[in-house]
């Protein structure tokens, strides 16, 4: 008897043993990456580095304002186009959850977010890079809204669904229609959880190389113009660190890491807002 | 002298297939209190919510039969403009949660965007509140977020919030079922204070409440309006044998 509880007590504690051993093999990998790119990168980082554009094969010093520049250009057309969009799909589909047409979108938008990247990039060239005659930050944005699009539109149904019947009778009873009861009412009550979604789609695109890789194309020059080819940080590092030359190797880590802390940045900065605008019901 | 303001003519409503609210006819005298009764499940939320054409926002719910209002009927006028005119207050409260008590109050107004200089604001919000016995209890907190209130003054929030756009008419479904004793007999006496200016309709579930706040009594049974008389008559002399077996308690 003695031995068997023993026994028992012995396998439990193995078992907390592994599930703590696992859960801990967890945050190892990320520790390493984190600490591997940020000694590698952190020292090329300057205001230097920032401000100006990569320098021709060997001279030393450049920097990457292009890719910054452009990433940033790409991005927030991707999120002019992807957000509303995902915000009025993701209305429609709480407000209407049995409708055909809301089991058809859901089915689309599962399945859209299960597609490839580089598949995305490549149906963005047939239909933007090809007809406008040539590479285009814009064709870039397409694809990585695309790719933001699903994001968007289950977060924003979901926060939706989850506030209560009692809200939207609340609204209706004193006479609002529609778009006001959506507008004044669900959103506001739901925009920690919508900007949650938009922001965590931000993240998802911004190290995103394959969409980009014939549409975006790159350019190592600075370029504003969303109809030209344009650098953005994944492109220049795919390029730079695949090159021969140990001064682009130096600027691929720098990317790197200023790739790493826009993310983290990002995600951090979504669990502050989440906190902070969370509507208490 | 009594007139009626709302008025049902064969009545009926139903979810799909199922037949829920049957054939009710019902004259509701203006400025009087009525109390709408009967077991669980027997119609009295939909037939409520048929009033101010709140039913037919449900997926499959639909109705038949006219309901008046001033001797206009609510299924011709637009739904929007009924639901000024007929203000509800549910069985839990609803306060807007991002909403401060202030701007819960003129939420009517608010967000239907509807605009008015500061100092009318302020003097429906005082108007209301005071009218739901409220003001004392806020005034100096109106900037807090009106889910901070407790149940009953939620209640008596969502309670001012209807009051302040007006109505003709204020439906309350079991208002004060969430509610504690005290929160209740505050609603209560409220009752009697906006009969003076409103015409209200009230389903509970609680006898002693029905007998002490209201004038008439309408008893629903499995869809039909079974009885409907002075609250006094119907307590003390009730016609129908079902009516009597409620109120004596042998079902309920
Ligand atoms: N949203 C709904 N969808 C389908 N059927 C419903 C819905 N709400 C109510 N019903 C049906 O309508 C009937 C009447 O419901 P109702 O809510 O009007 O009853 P009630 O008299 O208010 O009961 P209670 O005292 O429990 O609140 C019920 O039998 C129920 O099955
Ligand atoms: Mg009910």
């Amino acid at each position: 008897m003695n031995v068997q509880v023993k026994y028992r007590i012995g396998k439990s504690i193995g078992f907390q043993a592994l599930v703590i051993l696992l859960s801990a093999a967890c945050v190892v990998p990320l520790i390493f990456i984190l600490i591997y790119i940020i000694q590698a990168g952190i020292t090329k980082i300057n205001w230097h580095f920032l401000t100006n554009l990569p320098k021709p094969v060997g001279e030393t010093g450049g920097g990457i304002a292009n890719a910054l520049l452009g990433s940033t250009i790409i991005i927030l057309v991707a999120s002019v186009i992807a957000i509303p969009f995902g915000i009025l799909c993701g209305i429609y589909l709480s407000e209407n959850k049995n409708s055909k047409l809301a089991y058809w979108s859901r089915l689309c938008i599962d399945i859209l977010q299960g597609i490839p990247s580089i598949v995305i990039g490549i149906v963005a060239y047939f239909w933007l890079v090809k007809p406008l005659g040539g590479f285009s930050a814009l064709s870039g944005s397409v694809a990585l809204a695309i790719m933001m699009l699903p994001i968007v539109v289950r977060s924003t149904e979901e926060t939706l669904l989850l506030l209560p019947d009692s809200l939207r009778e609340a609204a209706f009873a004193l006479g609002m229609p529609f778009h006001r009861v959506i507008l004044k009412v669900l959103i506001p009550c739901g925009i920690s959880g919508i900007l949650s979604g938009v922001m965590l789609s931000i993240a998802r695109i911004t190290g995103e190389t394959a969409p980009l890789l014939f549409t975006a194309f790159g350019n190592p020059y600075l370029s504003t113009n969303v109809l030209k080819p344009m650098q953005s940080l994944p492109l220049l590092i795919f390029n730079y660190a695949t090159s021969p030359y140990n001064e682009w190797h130096d600027l691929a880590w720098g990317a790197s890491c200023i790739l790493l802390i826009w993310v983290l940045s990002l995600n951090i900065f979504t669990k502050l807002i989440t906190r902070k605008w969370k509507v208490q019901l | 002298m009594e007139s009626t303001i709302v008025k049902a003519v064969n009545y009926n409503a139903y979810f799909g297939d199922n037949h829920v609210v049957k054939n009710v006819n019902i004259e509701i005298p203006r400025n009087n209190v009525v109390a709408v009764m009967g077991p669980s499940g027997c119609g009295k939320t939909t037939f409520l919510r048929g009033i101010n054409r709140m039913h037919e926002l449900i997926p499959g719910a639909t109705s038949t039969g006219q309901i008046f209002l001033n001797n206009e009927d609510v299924y011709e006028m637009h739904p929007i403009f009924v639901r000024l005119k007929i203000g509800m207050v549910f069985q839990r409260p609803n306060p807007f949660p991002n909403l401060s008590i202030y701007d819960n109050v003129i939420a009517g107004y608010k967000l239907n965007g509807i605009k008015l200089p500061k100092a009318e604001k302020d003097k429906i919000v005082e108007q209301s509140l005071t009218r739901v016995a409220l003001w004392n209890e806020v005034k100096d907190s109106l900037t807090k977020k009106g889910s901070f209130l407790s149940g009953g003054q939620q209640q008596r929030l969502c309670i001012a919030r209807a009051v302040a756009m007006e109505p003709e008419v204020l439906l309350f479904d079991e208002p004060t079922s969430a509610l504690d004793p005290i929160s209740t007999s505050t609603v209560e006496e409220l009752f009697h204070e906006l009969k003076k200016n409103y015409t209200l309709i009230i389903v509970t579930h609680n006898m002693q409440q029905a007998a002490r706040v209201s004038d008439k009594t309408a008893f629903f049974y499995m869809g039909e309006l079974v009885e409907y008389d002075e609250t006094k008559q119907m307590f003390t002399n009730p016609s129908d044998i079902r009516t009597q077996n409620y109120i004596t308690g042998r079902f309920s």
